[in-house]
């Protein structure tokens, strides 16, 4: 206890003084990858850290390692100078370390109350849960946050940004020193994101240190005093924000020139190959039209939950569509039937390549043939050195680095996994490919060149409509740029027009001038 | 700071519908004053065809013959909740109730309260191998408990071996247990009702008891809440085996006749009480109190088919019936619950 107070006391004393928490040369592997070479960082009282850099960067790993999730396999944590071991998230709580996921964790069968206190309720005499003094203590949380939360409503039907702020509710419940935000801005609207920096602001006003991780930039200027650039699993950059700009952070954070990894090439427009019109499902999608020519890539932007991946999913007939219709090469596509859809020449690469791309166990020559297997099939059987001639065919020309045909597709990298997926349907010789988040977890290199690849298929004339949630890469290999808000088509922009703040203007719900499309 | 805005007109909407749908919706959400309205219903129907049905030794006998079933959804809602199952518990009934039989009936004068524990720790080991199969192994809890459903019935018939154990065998200590009474109110009743009120409050105020539902309703957040989810799943197929266990030793003591069969089959009733009673299947929500009142309705509606003189073959389509009811009207309810609560947070966020 009277550690504690020293400890308020040196911090009010003089503002510079020692970090709060140092996380030292930590390393983290899974297997053979490795996800954090060389993760460092020191968080200081009264304070908010920013933590930038690509996906597969390694941020993520480093805040398991705070969260006490991870433990790390070389390095060490240093709490107020002293050596923290964490064997659990519980460790972490305890320690005052407090994590808010893009996704919030909670317990939607509960209480607000409970979601915040579980674990550590109020007790009452015989450790029974003192469920009036929950309830008071949330009250007056909540009112610290200003946000009217009923505290005795179940957790289900919280939208993302209530839930992020019962995550918050629950760091100062146990008064966290270390507040750690991953991504927490992601899914939010514009005012969610003010009211959530207006939160973190107290909470540092208040002496904790904060770390705050986001792909958007300027709310990181916005917010932050310090950053940290990760790239590769490494520390490669950590200073004052001040004096730098959003371009030394970029550099910074890809290592390279943009036009590396976005090497798209002009390509001549031809005919329109893909016509959707007035799509609608109810609740979801609402009166969504565009065309896409053979030879271009157009990009569909917009936050997580603007329904994008669900119009994709519509045109391509695995959802049912309530309303409109999806004309291929002139030719009206019936509703929900996606071998319709591939006998008329579409592709679909989903967005969880995991769940939705590829089965796992089976092989890579299985996973890439299976949607050629009509093609593939002698009379009544497949046999498999077809199967492999086409595999190993298509592994070559997109670069896949394997060791066997026959191992499963689980040993490979993501970036490999996701290039099993797109021979899976490039060995169909598409015209229409729809790409959902191509490039989603997948390491720098692969990234580049899975978008040459795609930049090849759009010179080709096969006409490509990209779904991407990272801005640089719509920018980078998209001709038009079409952005969705909650359900609706509000912009479409051709490649001179877009700019990141248009777009993102765009997908927060204003309507901007529109091009021919 | 505050970001309240005001919406008269959204409350006045909400305000008409809520005063029309308010007592329906009370009554479904509540699920175990939904279960009595049914029970109520079913009593009426089969008393007004024969007013005997409401007689004090009828009423005995319905509360007698769902006391077994209800016991054992005790012990299985403490395993569905965190989402798991316990199909082995017909299986630890019928061996617990062979072993304390074979006990007592071969050691004369041995005390009951022996025998008791007796069933209470085999069914308690029961559950522990379950458990840690499951907890420690990562076993879906389906397969480990369909695999030691026929382990232990195996078991059972091995120790067995074709004997039955006779009420003259057995002291009558035991039948008295069995068929007695407390101020009206059979032994055996007593003992599940004071049963399922310990474990109600223990599952509402205590926060082993919140843990479970935490592990249930969402069980990454559960590790990431720092909950020792595997302990907590462990213990609670301890306890559905120890309560498995005593049930079987309650059941010899109710019908003096034991073989090697008892309980066989008791497992799918037990989840279907417990799924009637509004325990959530996929773990996270519902309560013992309800789980037992299923099982109440489903062993009531067999006795008024009964006495209805409908032919017994049909109970087994109504209870089934009942059971898809039961889920479409959860998923039903859950749906316009979670429909509000969005409502709610559109209302009250920003």
């Amino acid at each position: 206890m009277a550690q504690r107070d020293d400890r308020g006391a040196a911090q009010s004393a003089e503002t510079s003084s020692g970090p709060r928490l140092v996380l030292e040369h930590a390393s983290k592997s899974f297997g053979s990858v490795r996800a954090l070479e060389d993760g460092s960082i020191e968080l200081y009282p009264g304070q908010t850290h920013a933590l930038v850099g690509e996906n597969g960067a390694g941020k993520s790993t480093l805040v398991k390692i705070l969260a006490g999730v991870h433990r790390p396999d070389s390095g060490r944590l240093l709490l107020e100078g002293r050596e923290l071991r964490l064997h659990g998230p519980a460790d972490a709580r305890d320690a005052g370390i407090a994590v808010i996921y893009q996704e919030p964790t909670l317990f939607p069968d509960l209480s607000v109350a409970e979601n915040i206190f579980m674990g550590r309720q109020p007790l009452a005499a015989g450790r029974r849960i003192d469920a009036r003094a929950m309830r008071d203590q949330v009250e007056a949380l909540m009112q610290r946050l200003g946000v009217p939360l009923d505290p005795s409503r179940p957790a289900r039907g919280l939208s993302i940004a209530d839930q992020q702020i019962v995550e918050i509710a629950k760091a100062l419940s146990f008064d966290a020193q270390v507040i750690v935000m991953d991504e927490p801005t992601a899914a939010l609207s514009g005012a969610e994101v003010e009211r959530l920096f207006s939160v973190a602001r107290t909470l540092q006003d208040h002496g904790a240190a904060v770390l705050f991780i986001s792909h958007r930039l300027d709310e990181v200027f916005a917010l932050c005093q310090r950053v940290t650039v990760m790239r590769d699993g490494r520390q490669v950059f950590t200073g004052p924000l001040e004096g730098l700009s959003t371009d030394d952070l970029i550099r910074r954070m890809v290592g390279r020139e943009l036009d590396a990894l976005y090497p798209k090439q002009e390509a001549t427009r031809g005919d329109v190959a893909l016509s959707v019109r007035r799509l609608t499902r109810e609740g979801v999608f609402t009166d969504v039209s565009f065309d896409l020519h053979h030879g271009e890539i157009v990009g569909l932007a917009g936050l997580v939950g603007a329904g994008r991946s669900e119009v994709a999913r519509a045109a391509f007939g695995i959802d049912r569509r309530d309303a409109g219709e999806v004309i291929v090469e002139g030719r009206q596509l019936p509703p929900g039937s996606p071998t319709a859809a591939m006998a008329a020449g579409m592709g679909f690469v989903p967005e969880d390549r995991r769940e939705q791309g590829l089965v796992m166990d089976l092989s890579i020559a299985r996973n890439a043939s299976l949607a050629s297997l009509g093609r593939l099939r002698r009379g009544l059987f497949i046999r498999d050195a077809d199967e492999r001639r086409l595999a190993a065919d298509w592994a070559a020309r997109l670069q896949l680095r394997y060791a066997h045909l026959s191992d499963p597709v689980s040993a490979l990298s993501g970036g490999n996994q996701q290039k099993v997926v797109l021979s899976k349907w490039l060995a169909r010789r598409p015209t229409v490919l729809i790409v959902d988040e191509p490039t989603r977890g997948i390491d720098v290199g692969a990234k580049a060149e899975v978008h040459r690849l795609l930049s090849d298929l759009a010179g080709q004339g096969v006409a490509v409509l990209m779904i991407s949630s990272e801005l640089p890469e719509i920018l980078g290999m998209a001709d038009r740029v079409l952005v969705m808000h909650e359900g609706r088509l509000t912009a479409q922009l051709s490649r001179q027009e877009a700019t990141e703040e248009r777009v993102m203007f765009a997908a927060t719900g204003h309507t901007t001038t529109e091009v021919g499309g | 700071m505050s970001v309240t805005v005001d919406r008269p007109e959204w409350e006045a909407a909400e305000e008409r519908s809520r005063r029309g749908s308010h007592l329906v919706e009370v009554a479904l959400r509540i699920r175990e004053l939904g279960i009595l309205l049914v029970l109520g219903l079913v009593v009426a129907v089969t008393a007004a065809y024969n007013p005997r049905f409401l007689s004090a030794q009828s009423i005995r006998d319905l509360l007698l013959n769902a006391s077994i079933i209800a016991l054992l959804t005790v012990g299985q809602t403490l395993v569905v909740i965190t989402r798991n199952v316990d199909l082995s518990v017909g299986s630890v009934l019928g061996l617990s109730a062979f072993m304390t039989g074979d006990l007592l009936a071969g050691h004369q004068g041995l005390p009951i309260v022996v025998a008791l524990l007796a069933g209470i720790v085999l069914g308690a080991a029961c559950g522990a191998v379950n458990g840690a199969v499951t907890a420690i192994g990562r076993v879906p809890s389906l397969v480990v408990t369909l695999g030691t459903l026929y382990v232990f019935r195996g078991i059972d018939f091995g120790w067995a071996g074709g004997r039955q154990i006779n009420a003259s065998n057995l002291p009558d200590s035991l039948l008295t247990l069995g068929s007695g009474r407390i101020l009206g109110v059979p032994y055996l009743v007593a003992i599940t009702v004071v049963l399922v009120a310990v474990t109600a409050y223990v599952l509402r105020s205590y926060r082993s008891g919140r843990e479970l539902y935490a592990i249930g309703s969402n069980p990454d957040a559960a590790v990431l809440a720092g909950i020792p989810v595997g302990r907590r799943v462990f213990a609670a197929f301890v306890l559905s085996g120890a309560v498995a266990g005593l049930a079987g030793m309650l059941w010899t003591a109710r019908y003096g006749t034991v073989d090697a069969t008892a309980g066989t089959g008791f497992e799918l009733q037990v989840i279907s009480a417990v799924v009637v009673g509004g325990v959530a299947i996929f773990g996270g929500s519902g309560s013992v109190v309800g789980a037992a009142l299923g099982a109440l309705l489903l062993s009531t509606i067999g006795s008024a088919l009964v006495v209805l003189k409908v032919p017994s073959f049909w109970q087994q389509a109504i209870v089934g019936a009942l059971l898809i009811g039961a889920i479409a009207l959860d998923r039903w309810v859950g749906l316009r619950i979670a429909a509000a609560l969005r409502q709610r947070s559109i209302r009250s966020g920003s």
